[in-house]
């Protein structure tokens, strides 16, 4: 028999921001299948014209309270990449410690109160409490730990106040320091637990995979998240300042979206093309996860992004041990009370990117010579994954037809999930209109 | 019987609703005091049966204010989460450039499809009853002003500027250094946060009731510094609270 299915998800739940899943079959054909945006505009790369250098990371923090510290951070390196201030060996180490900390507190959240149902067969957290306390306490434990870090690092966990151009306005004790290294080390048991629970229901995960190109910072001697050339899965690596020839923006007919593509039909950037690109560079533990889960490059099936995103919280907890190891064996350099690095400010244009938890980000500012800014352009990972999440729809929901209504939608809301859109993040106003 | 709460997102960082997830093993207290029967972000389930509104980001379109007013008809109480709710926020920034140069600027030759007006406070559209201030929101004052509706009593906000915390955290004044800081009309509350960690005060609580602008501007003339960068600073997050001064 052929079926009709109608399925109209009016606010994709568990995901940062609004998004709709529209779907309609008629006798077996499929007459309409669209991921739609309905995200009030923003208007960030007007609001920063007229602001002066040292407010902008300031502003543009608040694109996206989950990752304020990796929109502070691009934001910062395009104005330094502007004006060509230096930044100090320490003030790296404790950015990337930064950049560590939010990618843990992001992917945990992601991983644990928005995947995590779906696995355990309920609608949201609320029920784990009763059904699965000692799991939902080390997931509340894990990203406790990763906001402490970044307290300890930036002063708060949201929108951080100690970063700045040039470098850091306070740097943190080492006694504060060793205490969280201690913490991180514990934190390794009960990443294996989380590892255990997610092995005995990965299966959940639908089998699908569609082939697409991963783009992801890249450098050579570490797996990239603050800095790196532009990397992809089907071309050879660029420098950031060519940035636009790999999110080329453009228009759907009908529609006021703005997608970005490359060299296909769409790509796909996050923890999943950080893996395919970087694996090599993952650290050993980090590896030994992954191996678990038969999880190597390149692999093209989307759910799997979430099963990425857990092998970097391993890695990125490695890695802030080994930052802060490093600190201790450099010792720290105090800086004055409220420090402001000695900055000549003058015009000029920069792009600064970062992998931010959903995927690389992009910062370009120009100045003039009173460091006024004169022109601004972000591009945001969950717009570029947008048009990919189209693509697999198109191509899953053929696959999941015979199957009930309520299970593709199911189905279909857990391949948005696996993103982690943030689409609040989205500074253009996207409405795909797919026929 | 334990009150039902719901919470929803305007334009916004979604930032105040990541700080009550950042409450961590707090959450459950927040969850013996509240049954929480909508919550976009992080379950599935929802009713439009709710005692208490929890409402993040700005108004900006016109669409938007249908939704706050069905809000308001479904809750007895209705609580503005963050700046962008309670003053209007770093939105209000674009408050100063006309629409078409905002919508040009972002959209080009799309702008026309844009739908949008001057970004505002969810009070400039409904009756608000309880204000949590701050860019982001403090947790702790969060679970304060929860505490205090589901016993029924009006929660405490501080009415005087951050300067009075300021000053006890022993911070040497931004003035002194040299730079301008909000802090003497900026509502307290957040025990001088941004201050402690080595920079200014940038406004995100808003302006107290009654700030006193003279003084400030007689601060300006004591430290050389100019009107513009005092008007500068102002439009961060004073945007509509100042009606676009």
């Amino acid at each position: 028999m052929k079926e009709d299915i109608t399925i109209a998800v009016h606010y994709v739940t568990r995901v940062e921001g609004h998004g709709n899943i529209y779907v309609n079959v008629k006798n077996g054909t499929i007459e309409k299948c669209e991921w739609n945006i309905s995200e009030a505009p923003r208007f960030f790369e007007a609001m920063v014209v007229g602001r002066k250098w040292n407010e902008l990371h300031h502003i543009t923090s608040r694109i996206c309270g989950i990752c304020s510290i990796g929109h502070t951070l691009a934001s910062l390196k395009a104005t330094e990449a502007a004006m060509g201030i230096p930044v100090s060996e320490q003030d790296l180490r404790l950015r990337k410690l930064a950049l560590h900390a939010e990618n843990m507190q992001s992917h945990m959240l992601h991983i644990g109160y928005l995947v995590l149902p779906d696995l355990l067969e309920t609608g949201s957290v609320l029920p784990l409490v009763a059904s699965h306390p000692e799991e939902l306490k080390t997931v509340i434990r894990l990203h406790r730990l990763a906001n402490e870090v970044s307290t300890v690092v930036c002063g708060r966990t949201t929108h951080p106040q100690r970063l700045i151009p040039g470098g850091v306005s306070k740097v943190p004790k080492m006694d504060e320091l060793t205490t969280i290294k201690k913490g991180l080390y514990d934190a390794f048991a009960d990443l294996d637990t989380l590892v255990d629970l997610f092995l005995q229901v990965v299966d959940r995960f639908p089998d699908f995979s569609r082939e697409t190109e991963f783009i992801a910072l890249t450098a050579p001697d570490e797996y990239a998240l603050y800095d790196g050339l532009i990397g992809s899965t089907d071309t050879e690596s660029a420098p950031v300042t060519e940035y636009l020839s790999y999110t080329r923006e453009y228009m759907v007919p009908q529609s006021t979206a703005k997608w970005a593509k490359h060299v296909r039909e769409s790509c796909m950037v996050g923890a999943l093309a950080r893996l395919n690109k970087n694996y090599e560079k993952l650290s050993p533990r980090a590896k030994k996860v992954a191996s678990l889960f038969d999880l190597k490059p390149v692999c093209h099936n989307p759910f799997m992004n979430t099963i990425a995103q857990l092998v970097e919280v391993v890695h990125s907890v490695e890695g802030s041990v080994r930052l802060i190891t490093e600190i201790e064996a450099a010792g720290l350099d105090h800086v004055p009370e409220y420090n402001r690095p000695e900055i000549c400010v003058k015009a000029g244009r920069g792009v600064g990117a970062v992998e931010v938890p959903r995927g690389i980000l992009f910062h370009d500012y120009t100045y003039d010579e009173n460091g006024v800014c004169t022109a601004s352009n972000c591009v945001i990972p969950t717009n570029v994954n947008h048009g990919n999440i189209q693509r697999d729809m198109e191509e899953f929901v053929p696959q999941l037809l015979g199957k009930s209504q309520k299970e593709i939608e199911l189905a279909l809301e857990m391949l948005v999930r696996a993103y982690d859109p943030c689409i609040s993040c989205s500074t253009h106003y996207l409405e795909v209109e797919f026929k | 019987m334990k009150l039902k709460g719901a919470f929803f997102d305007f334009a916004g960082c979604e930032g105040d609703q990541l700080q009550v997830a950042n409450l961590e093993e707090d959450l459950l207290e927040l969850l013996d005091l509240l049954e929480v029967v909508s919550f976009r972000e992080i379950m599935k389930e929802h009713s439009d049966e709710y005692d208490i509104a929890f409402v993040e980001g700005s108004c900006t379109r016109f669409e938007d204010e249908e939704r706050l007013r069905q809000i308001r008809h479904n809750a007895k109480l209705v609580v503005a989460l963050g700046s962008c709710a309670t003053i209007g926020g770093i939105n209000s920034l674009r408050n100063y450039k006309s629409l078409d140069e905002v919508k040009d600027t972002v959209y080009g030759d799309r702008a026309d499809m844009i739908s949008t007006y001057e970004a505002r406070p969810i009070d400039a559209v409904i009756r608000v009853d309880a204000y949590v201030h701050g860019c982001p929101i403090d947790k702790a004052e969060f679970l304060h002003v929860v505490k205090s509706l589901v016993l029924g009593k009006k929660p405490e906000i501080p009415n005087y500027p951050v300067c009075v915390e300021c000053k006890k955290n022993e911070n040497i004044c931004a003035f002194e250094r040299g730079e301008f800081c909000v802090g003497p009309v900026t509502r307290a509350g957040c025990n001088s946060c941004c201050i402690n960690e080595g920079t200014i005060c940038w406004g995100c609580r808003g302006l107290v009731d009654n700030p006193n602008e003279d003084a400030h501007k007689e601060v300006l003339e004591t430290y050389g510094l100019t009107v513009d960068e005092a008007i500068n600073k102002f439009r961060l997050y004073f945007g509509w609270q100042r009606g676009g001064e």
